[in-house]
């Protein structure tokens, strides 16, 4: 296999009704990415492209052939990757085989999302989709839901006390908040929030209160990959993909007993952390899936930065921050830089190459001298993926 | 191959209030709700089985958002439930006001109740679903 890297990142501002198409943001994102590399339309091989709901939020199906036209992509094989809230990450994954096989030099893989186009009620509907439909959702299983009963099995399993438990998921809604302020493309750029909102806020789905649920979001976030010859000739930077994981999950009830670990995610970044020849130790900075607040004490459990059960004295800690053992969400994460769901994982991977290349010191939410980022993304019950972003300078 | 137990012989003895699952030949585990393979071997050597439907909650959530078309159903009670013959499955609660549900239901023993969802427009047909009762306050 032949080396891959990022040579070029785009990334819109996220956030709530904004007035642009799917396509239309996904198109500023890719020129962005392209702008970065001086990368011309013709050079571009093949798309790959992550979008989930297009089909119910503006009747668009098919969004990724329409999309390499509107580029000047044409006539390039396209491809949409629907893997929920995973879905860049998987398109992400496969445009990397693509390239490493030799098959492509160069490729574009992002993703697009308007999640808000479709209302709060609607949404809920169609993100309830990505759980199992014929005997999870007909008791009425909603997606703020699922992370509600881990929470609830969480507090169990590990003998912590819901209210303690409590107090730490509304530190890392928090953390997340005061690091989106420092995000100019983040949903709630100009929202702080204390633990005190966290923990008083409305109940979506017992324990979670609105302030541990990520929002409804639209953006997109666009990269272009090059194969490690093609890359020498469009940066100084290449920031290089040198580990991959991916894994499937049953619904949610057949996941047991396995509960509240997540075991896909468990063998995916397995995976990853194998195919780079590195620990979780190796792990400058992370962007992981945080949905919901308990989602993220868990991934990072399960990613190895805390022996299961202790992943939310990372917050307390002060270690998720920067300059602490692990920063993670350094974005402001799904919770407050949006979670636009088809578009998510390019956004993570968008934010990681961005810290690696050292881009984001006028921001203030740098991590001095980061080499090695982790980027997570799980899918409704059943996708996780993982990559490992290495500097190549 | 044939598909051993599909959804709509499950929903038809659910609605009967009886619990349906599979038998594994090769590994003797109990798989429910059905699904092609054995959940603990992948066997494709399953063979139906009436469960007892008695178990023990292991979680819950009251769901106070609900999606689009089930707004009337909120706030309500989502458990799981470890059955006695090992499978965790999904029901409902309804056995208490939602509002109330706490802690103190992990653990609690119950036994098979049913409701079916009538489905919506992105539904084929209605589905049967466990809404369990508590066991030990009858």
């Amino acid at each position: 296999m032949r080396k891959v890297a990022v040579v070029g990142t785009g990334h819109t501002e996220f956030g709530s009704e904004l007035p642009k198409t799917e396509i239309e943001l996904f198109c500023e994102a890719a020129t962005e990415a392209m702008a970065e590399c001086d990368l011309g339309p013709q050079q571009v091989q093949a798309l790959f492209c992550g979008n989930v709901f297009g089909d119910f939020a503006e009747g668009q199906g098919m969004i990724q052939s329409f999309i390499a036209n509107e580029l000047g992509f044409h006539n390039v094989p396209a491809t949409r990757f629907e893997g929920a809230c995973a879905s860049a990450t998987v398109a992400i994954r496969d445009a990397f085989m693509w390239v490493a096989s030799g098959f492509y030099d160069i490729v574009v893989v992002g993703g697009t999302e308007k999640a808000t186009a479709m209302g709060t009620p609607l949404a809920t509907r169609t993100f309830a989709m990505g759980a199992e439909a014929k005997y999870e959702f007909a008791p009425g299983l909603t997606f703020p839901g699922f992370f509600a009963l881990l929470a609830h099995l969480y507090a169990s399993t590990y003998n912590v006390p819901l209210e303690k438990l409590r107090e730490q998921m509304s530190l890392v809604s928090v953390q997340s908040h005061y690091y989106g302020t420092k995000n100019p493309h983040a949903q709630f750029r100009h929202k702080e929030i204390t633990p005190e909102q966290v923990s008083g806020g409305f109940t979506v789905a017992s324990p979670l209160r609105l302030l541990d649920c990520c929002p409804f979001s639209d953006g997109a976030a666009v990269l272009v990959l090059a194969s490690e010859e093609a890359a020498k000739k469009l940066t100084d930077k290449p920031v290089y993909i040198t580990g991959l994981g991916q894994a499937s999950s049953p619904r949610l009830s057949a996941q047991a007993p396995y509960l509240p670990r997540i075991r896909a995610r468990e063998l995916s970044v397995k995976q990853a952390y194998e195919m780079a020849g590195i620990t979780p130790q190796d792990i400058d900075i992370c962007e992981l899936h945080d949905c919901f607040s308990i989602a993220s004490i868990i991934a990072a459990e399960n990613l190895g930065f805390a022996q299961a059960g202790e992943g939310g004295r990372l917050w307390e800690n002060g270690d998720t921050k920067i300059g602490g053992k692990i920063p993670i969400n350094i974005s402001g994460g799904l919770k407050a830089k949006g979670h636009p769901i088809g578009a998510t994982g390019a956004s993570q991977t968008c934010e990681i190459v961005r810290q690696l290349r050292g881009d984001l010191a006028d921001s203030g939410r740098q991590v001095a001298g980061a080499k090695t980022g982790l980027v997570d993304t799980l899918g409704g019950d059943g996708i996780i993926a993982n990559l490992v972003l290495q500097a190549g300078w | 191959m044939e598909y051993k137990l599909p959804f709509r012989q499950y929903h038809k003895a659910l609605m009967k209030n009886q619990l349906l699952g599979l038998k594994c030949g090769n590994c003797g585990a109990i798989t429910c709700p059905p699904q092609m393979s054995c959940r603990n071997c992948s066997s494709y050597d399953l063979e139906v089985t009436q469960l007892s439907g008695s178990g023990k909650i292991t979680t819950y959530t009251t769901i106070f958002v609900a999606p689009e078309g089930r707004e009337t159903e909120a706030p309500y009670i989502i458990v799981m439930v470890e059955l006695e013959e090992g499978p965790w499955i999904m029901g409902n609660l309804y056995d208490m006001a939602p509002e109330r549900a706490s802690m103190d239901l992990i653990g609690r023993p119950v036994t098979l109740g049913c409701r079916v969802f009538p489905g919506d427009r992105y539904s084929d047909g209605p589905m049967a679903r466990p809404a369990f009762l508590f066991a030990d306050n009858a």
